[in-house]
């Protein structure tokens, strides 16, 4: 473990300091300061525009709708999926575990492409079996979700595996030594154990699923009101030289992704408390 | 990520006896519906862009890479995306040198401020960029549709990644071998050059390449941002989303492939590299 | 009744951790199984307890074929290295937990608690977290915490192994006289031969899978079977064609029926034990004998580095014949 010992403070201290703060300012803080700067000039006028234009608020609905069930899907999917890579022994376990990776990697182009592709409704490979069965996916909201389940995948389980690691089995055997069964055993003992960990990749996961863009761009056919996205409403807005709207509809998606931030960072203890 | 244990070099990993057992019924079945659930999402419709991008044979392939408009594309993709990968480099490691090594009042902001880019709509980052190097920049700065746009957005989205896989490893790095290196005499530029970069060489390449694949993969930012100039400010994934527009999935597939090639290239290195640093543990 | 063994073998890939293995361990005893770590004691236990299962062979817990049973099944009290404490549970809870598993009524859970917090002495934490405890009071929690199933068997893996010598010497004797009080047929896995003798009533040596020995601590120690339990139990050293305990070696100044004679190497003195290394005049011995005395008995015979003395065992002393 890293004994924290204070470092001498030199010249050097002070120079990469500033260097990173300035870094920092320049490609981040101001600009983010502008766009809020922006959004209130002329006081409120730009967020009322916004929230009383029903384009954006259809689209913040569903956004909304779309970043819950991808959240509850990927946070089902996660936990069960990084129990059984820690937890289990089987051919082809370490393969899986880069392919879980994959998703982090791609362009979201791509990801739309590929569903495109695969369940587009006109020449899909999938799509028009599933449309006649009356499963629309392509240009509707069932593939937004897809799209966005996609590309939050990997970030429960991330966060998620190493603490299953860290934790070990011990805890999980004693419990089963005291008569309790698998689904006890994962509610009482190994649940809240990873509980934080849980959190954080939850809420990593909903800013990512409500800042989705090139995906769902591709996938929903971007018609207002209908398929359109927060993120599509602030490329339309602009697009339309409603500035206004654009910067206000931004705000509140930044705002909601700082915010999480920022809970995320309250929230995880800075040193572990282990009880060993 | 892998399995494994992280990338932290040294990590002390207690004496446990075998911690996993072979899949059971119930866990079998759970394990099943799992791979069904990504094979449809992922699996599956990535390995149909593949199957497409050869479905129209080599030559399709091959003149949709050598279209005069894509390999520009592509070039500028790959180019940007690698000098915003060396910088990331430099300054990430710099970065998360200073949030290690340092303390300031405000470090926590800082903590929140390199996370930002990461969780921040791409489009919405596209939009803060334009605010402070766009038409009404308050530095006078404008470098709205030029190369430059590109650059600067990647380097943006980019931000977090070497900061974040370099950081924990530094945390743990022990001290006492530097506090040893120093009392036989090394300097701190010696120290810093022969024992503490080493330890963070694989960390900083898992960044690197997380980064970089990142850098051709963006989009969203570079929309209002880059103007989308055919053979200036065009990026690959710009070309992707124009052929599908046009109807055109065949050479779509072909440009994925080429980014999903590199994509997958990127992750084989960091399960490479975190498999031999637990090895050397 | 008790604990039937029979037949078991266990493989983890190539290694053999566990030789067809046949053993009984008596009901309402302390069984210790003592070995060298790797030996295969720890993967017996756990067979036992139904956290690992054999390859083939028979597990029989107080008349019950337990052999297919998964562990939640089994009632078995088992207590970890490490405590396995549940980290976001109170003391409290973590006794409670089995009990609640079984659908106990409140109040009989609570009063079941409040009895076994007091028999480990740790009722005034029953509201603390585990981290906040020191780790022999953590032993004790989860002592107490396996105990409240009323197991038919408790079993104990190095139970006293992550604690520091002090506290490991006082809680082996509170186990013993735990153990007088509970009278749970009780077996534990340790390779601290000082506390395998100490506390159980029973004693099975095992090494590299397979069964050395068993018996009484006193049988072992006096009788081993084998070069491997002499050397194991104690401080063995070469005397002649045998090995004998070093302090079973009488020393004298005088020849005298001696198997062996030479000049006093090395004198060390060990609080009140002196331990003297003798380098023999014959071919016979190429290592130095081990010869251990007491203060007292060193001030009687004079006995100083450089003078030649005459070793022989004492009468009665056990020996093992060399290459057993």
């Amino acid at each position: 473990m890293a004994s924290r010992r204070a470092q001498p403070r030199t010249a050097g201290t002070y120079g990469r300091r500033a260097l990173v703060i300035g870094y920092l300012f320049l490609l981040v803080i101001w600009p983010v300061a502008l766009v809020v700067q922006k959004t209130f000039e002329g006081g409120l006028d730009n967020l009322r525009t916004a929230l009383t234009d029903p384009v954006v608020t259809d689209a913040l609905q569903l956004t909304v709708v779309v970043a819950l069930w991808a959240v509850a899907i990927n946070t089902v999917f996660g936990v069960g999926i990084s129990l059984l890579l820690v937890r289990y022994e089987f051919p082809g376990r370490r393969v899986l575990s880069a392919l879980i990776d994959l998703p982090l990697s791609v362009s979201p182009v791509v990801v739309g492409l590929a569903l495109l592709l695969a369940y587009g409704g006109t020449n899909g490979t999938f799509g028009p079996a599933l449309e006649d069965a009356g499963l629309q996916i392509a240009f509707a909201t069932p593939g937004i979700v897809m799209a966005t389940a996609f590309v939050s995948l990997p970030l429960v389980i991330r966060e998620v595996v190493p603490v299953l690691h860290e934790i070990g089995t011990e805890q999980e055997q004693a419990a089963k030594s005291l008569g309790a069964g698998a689904w006890q055993t994962f509610r009482r003992i190994t649940l809240p154990s990873i509980k934080w960990a849980l959190v954080y990749g939850v809420v990593l996961s909903l800013a990512r699923s409500l800042g989705e863009f090139g995906a769902v761009k591709i996938i929903s056919g971007n018609v207002a009101q209908q398929t359109q996205t927060a993120t599509l409403v602030v490329e339309q807005k602009y697009q339309d030289f409603e500035q206004g709207s654009a910067y206000a509809t931004s705000f509140l998606l930044a705002l909601i992704a700082v915010a999480a931030l920022v809970v995320v960072t309250i929230l995880r203890p800075k040193d572990d408390p282990d009880g060993d | 990520m892998t399995v494994d244990t992280p990338l932290a070099p040294g990590t002390a990993r207690r004496r446990r006896a075998r911690s996993t057992t072979s899949l059971t019924r119930s866990s079998g079945l759970g394990l099943g519906v799992a791979l069904t659930w990504f094979s449809l999402l992922v699996l599956i419709p990535l390995a149909l862009v593949v199957i497409q991008s050869i479905d129209g044979g080599w030559e399709t392939f091959r003149q949709t890479l050598t279209n005069p408009q894509t390999a520009a594309a592509l070039r500028l993709t790959v180019t940007q995306a690698l000098v915003v990968t060396a910088i990331n480099v430099v300054m990430g490691t710099l970065i998360a040198w200073v949030l290690v090594r340092d303390d300031f009042p405000g470090k926590r902001l800082l903590e929140v401020v390199i996370d930002i880019p990461f969780a921040l709509p791409t489009i919405v980052a596209g939009l803060v960029l334009l605010s402070l190097y766009g038409p009404d920049s308050p530095l006078g700065v404008n470098v709205a549709n030029t190369e430059r746009s590109v650059f600067l957005a990647l380097l943006f989205v980019t931000l977090p990644f070497v900061v974040r896989t370099v950081q924990p490893v530094l945390m743990e790095l022990d001290r006492d071998v530097e506090e040893a290196a120093a009392s036989l005499g090394a300097s701190r530029f010696t120290t810093l050059r022969r024992i503490i970069l080493p330890s963070l060489a694989p960390a900083i390449t898992a960044g690197a390449a997380l980064s970089f694949a990142r850098g051709i993969s963006e989009y969203g930012s570079l929309v209002l941002l880059s103007g989308n100039l055919p053979l200036k400010t065009e990026v690959a994934s710009v070309r992707i989303l124009t052929y599908i527009e046009n109807g055109n999935e065949a050479a779509a597939a072909s440009v994925a492939t080429i980014l999903l090639l590199v994509a997958l290239a990127a992750i084989v290195l960091l399960q490479v590299l975190s498999s031999w640093v637990a090895r050397r543990g | 009744m008790g604990i039937e063994i029979r037949g078991v073998s266990k493989n983890f890939g190539d290694f053999v951790a566990l030789q067809d293995i046949d053993l009984s361990i008596p009901s309402g005893q302390l069984t210790a199984l003592l070995g060298p770590s790797g030996g295969g004691k720890s993967t017996l236990l756990r067979i036992i307890a139904g956290l690992e299962s054999s390859d083939s062979g028979t597990i029989e817990i107080e008349g019950l074929d337990a052999t297919g049973l998964p562990a939640q099944k089994r009632n078995v009290g088992f207590v970890f290295q490490h405590y396995a404490a549940f980290k976001h549970m109170t003391v409290a809870k973590n006794v409670a937990f089995g009990l609640e598993i079984r659908k106990k009524p409140k109040d009989e859970v609570k009063r079941r608690v409040a009895e076994l917090l007091e028999l480990v002495h740790l009722e005034q934490f029953s509201h603390r977290l585990p981290s906040q405890l020191s780790g022999g009071q953590r032993q004790r929690m989860a002592l107490a915490r396996a105990l409240a199933i009323e197991p038919s068997v408790l079993l104990l893996d190095e139970p006293f192994g992550a604690l520091d010598a002090k506290v490991r010497k006082e809680l082996r004797e509170w186990l013993r006289r735990l153990h007088d009080e509970v009278h749970v047929t009780t077996v534990f896995v340790t390779h601290d031969q000082e506390e395998a003798l100490e506390v159980s009533d029973s004693l099975v040596v095992i090494n590299d899978g397979r069964i050395e020995q068993i018996g009484t601590p006193d049988d072992l120690y006096d009788r081993p079977a084998s070069e491997f339990v002499l050397s194991f139990l104690g401080p063995v050293t070469r005397l002649g064609d045998h090995l004998i305990r070093p302090h079973d070696i009488d020393i004298t100044r005088y020849e005298h029926a001696a198997t062996a004679s030479g000049i006093i190497t090395r004198w060390t003195r060990v609080g009140f034990e002196i331990r003297l290394e003798i380098t023999p005049d014959d071919a016979l011995h190429p290592e130095p004998v081990q010869v251990i005395v007491t203060r007292t008995e060193a001030t009687a015979l004079q006995l100083h580095e450089g003078d030649r003395v005459w070793l022989r065992p004492r009468a009665g002393a056990e020996s093992v014949a060399q290459g057993v």
